[in-house]
């Protein structure tokens, strides 16, 4: 199954440039795919992950100050609580309702304690009996108001914000005595609400975050910077706030991003709410955030450009090796035909062998009867017939040996063989072609060159190649020179010369590669390399010198026998 | 001077039967057997002074004719034709002890000539 579709993606079938470019898109694309996926899946989970851990750690502390902040609150609230509770278990109701006294006590209180503004006595029916204070109090009646029931119901109260003396917020803190005879009454003092400030100070926060008091009506009880003044309805959306402290994520009434953190008090009627604008709490994120798209962006371009070279490059060597092994392919089923045509040639000339001796002998046996018998009628056309037809039998003979000569190439055959001759049978070959194009045959060939044990077929290849090539150099009436010697190791040199065009020098040094063609189109640049490969496995060397312009010059050596090799013939 | 006496194997009948009739023009006594056993057999109840042997021919192959012939009379020189271009077995043939080898067609002339080497030859030695 997996073949298949690798089969179909990497199609292999057919071999034009069409081809190529949809296998080097579809390279591209499966390479892109492969590797961004998973950067994108990482970054995906990284960025999920890192955002949420932040948020946390970062709503975390703000929401674990406003917890403190509350507690520091509340301390301070129930210290206040706590004085006012001395007091009143500390003086009687007698000592308290002495103007005087009372006023002393306000006096001593303002001096230790910074913030009471004054202080007020209320019997148990809710009047406001003695005072101290700033304010004229006396004789109010606090039967009816919300904070009398509730001293009396929980023993202590303290209020919301209110705009008390000069205008400036207080608030009012009030507790209850029940004496020794089961009367309760109760003190209260008011206090100004400085340490509010101060408290939220403390809490170090930015300039951009904003703290403040409300209660649970949504009732600033301090200066909001965004939000609010005191006593002012908040402007934010604070629903989702309840009585236990949280902090969330949400937006403002102007749709910033914020970061509320609250903590209720359990004392009072107050929320402690810290407000941070996500961008400032969150700015290490954002700061990551930005880093990671950078990083990721320029990730994906390295990535995508180094693909897109590589399958440039990929696809350019496999299409040259394509081409190289068509070129084999073409090379082998081209060698292949010749093979069968060359078996298929010798069985011919081999079945033409038998009746052309037949004519052979019968022309002949008339030929001789003709010359033997008197003179007729006639006699001298008989004799020239005949000699017609054994002349042309001697023709066919010619072009029989030659056939049966050419298809022995296959195997190594190992015998005594005279270069000479090899070198005549193929100039026999060639000579159609170097008749007609006028070149001339110069031709050194000793009788005294040994023979050498070799393989005739194979030589004769090799004598061929060279001698083709040769021709293909020369122009018309230039000429081709054949030398053959003796050499010293008891082997014979062969060297083809002519005054060709030449070979420029960077070609000369490749010029035994395979597939290595000036033949523009033409020629499969194997037939050196062939010859190449004959003359070493023949236990030779060959080598060329041409210089552009001045022709060519290959000579080869061949050894008296074959090194390193069996002669298949025994 | 006595006749030579040629002893033509061959299974090439219309071929062996004109060259056997040049010779005899030019003087031999031609003998045919059509192939290796009654060339042999004709060896063994006959007396010839040199044998032309085709390489290729049915049955008893042409070289085995030749083993076979060497056996009775190793003197008896052997000339080898053959149409077959294939000069292995002609060299084998050499090996074995023939005297020498042609390709057909041949040249009637290049045939009287190997055969007056071989006689010259095996009346020395």
């Amino acid at each position: 199954m997996f073949k298949k579709v690798v089969d179909t993606v990497f199609f292999l079938n057919t071999a034009n440039q069409d081809h190529y470019n949809v296998l080097k898109r579809n390279i591209i694309i499966i390479m892109l795919l492969i590797t961004i996926l998973p950067l994108v899946t990482m970054i995906v989970i990284n960025y999920f992950q890192y955002k949420s851990h932040l948020t946390s750690q970062i709503i975390a502390p703000l929401y674990a100050m406003a917890d403190k902040t509350k507690h520091s609150f509340e301390l301070f609230l129930d210290q206040r609580l706590a004085i006012i509770r001395f007091i009143s278990t500390t003086y009687s109701f007698e000592n308290l309702s002495n103007e005087q006294n009372i006023k002393k006590i306000l006096i001593s209180l303002k001096k230790e304690w910074r913030g009471f503004v004054d202080i007020g006595l209320i019997n148990g029916q809710g009047e406001l009996v003695s005072y101290a204070g700033p304010y004229s109090l006396l004789g109010k009646n606090y039967s009816e108001q919300i904070s009398f029931q509730e001293t009396q119901i929980k023993g202590r109260y303290i209020s919301n914000v209110f705009l008390g003396y000069r205008k400036y917020p207080h608030i009012v803190l009030a507790v209850q005595h029940l004496t020794d005879t089961g009367q309760t009454w109760v003190l209260r003092a008011t206090i100004d609400t400085d340490f509010f400030n101060t408290l939220i100070l403390s809490m170090g926060l930015s300039r951009q975050t904003d703290a403040f008091l409300i209660n649970k009506n949504g009732i600033l009880q301090t200066n909001s910077l965004y939000y609010g003044n005191t006593l002012e309805k908040c402007f934010l959306d604070l629903s989702k706030l309840n009585l236990r402290s949280n902090s969330f994520e949400g937006t403002d009434n102007k749709n910033k991003k914020v970061i509320i953190a609250s903590s209720a008090f359990s004392i009072a009627d107050y929320i402690l709410v810290i407000v941070q604008p996500q961008s400032v709490a969150l700015k290490s994120w954002y700061a990551l955030k930005t880093e990671m798209v950078i990083i990721f962006l320029t990730s994906l371009a390295i990535i995508i450009f180094a693909i897109l070279k590589m399958t440039r490059v990929l696809i350019k060597r496999i299409k040259t090796s394509d081409e190289h092994r068509e070129n084999v392919l073409t090379e082998l089923q081209h060698a292949q035909k010749l093979s069968s045509i060359g078996r298929l040639a010798a069985g011919v000339a081999h079945e033409v062998n038998n009746p052309l001796a037949i004519i052979n002998e019968k022309a002949g046996l008339m030929s001789d009867l003709i010359g033997l018998s008197k003179d007729f009628d006639k006699k001298s056309k008989f004799i020239d017939l005949t000699c017609a037809i054994l002349n042309s039998v001697d023709r066919c003979r010619k072009i029989t040996h030659r056939l049966l000569g050419f298809s022995k190439r296959i195997d190594i055959k190992i015998e005594p063989i005279n270069i000479n001759q090899i070198i005549n049978e193929v100039l026999d070959f060639l000579e159609k072609d170097i008749l007609y194009r006028k070149i001339d045959i110069d031709l050194m060939l000793p009788n005294s060159l040994v023979l050498i044990e070799s393989d005739h077929g194979q030589i004769q290849q090799v004598v061929l190649n060279l001698l083709t090539n040769a021709s293909a150099a020369v122009e018309d009436f230039g000429w081709i020179k054949i030398e053959t010697k003796n050499i010293d190791n008891g082997g014979i040199r062969v060297k083809i010369s002519d005054n060709g065009c030449g070979i420029p020098e960077d070609i000369i040094k490749n010029i035994f590669d395979p597939f290595f063609s000036t033949k523009k189109g033409k020629g499969t640049g194997l037939g050196l390399s062939i010859s190449y490969g004959i003359i070493k496995k023949l236990g030779g060397e060959i080598s060329v010198e041409s210089k552009p312009g001045k022709g060519a010059a290959f000579t080869f050596d061949l050894p008296q026998k074959p090194i390193g090799l069996e002669a298949i013939n025994g | 001077m006595d006749k030579i006496k040629v002893l033509l194997i061959d299974d090439e009948i219309e071929f062996v039967e004109t060259l056997a009739e040049r010779l005899e023009l030019r003087g031999y006594i031609s003998k045919i057997a059509g192939d290796g056993e009654s060339g042999i057999s004709r060896l063994a109840n006959e007396s010839f002074d040199v044998a032309i042997l085709d390489l290729m021919m049915p049955g008893l192959s042409g070289l085995d004719t030749l083993r076979q012939i060497k056996e009775i009379d190793k003197t008896l020189p052997v000339i080898m034709l053959t149409g077959h271009g294939s000069t292995k077995d002609g060299m084998e043939g050499m090996r074995m002890g023939a005297f020498d080898f042609l390709m057909k067609p041949l040249d009637i002339n290049d045939l009287l000539e190997k055969i007056k080497l071989a006689l010259s030859k095996s009346s020395k030695g």
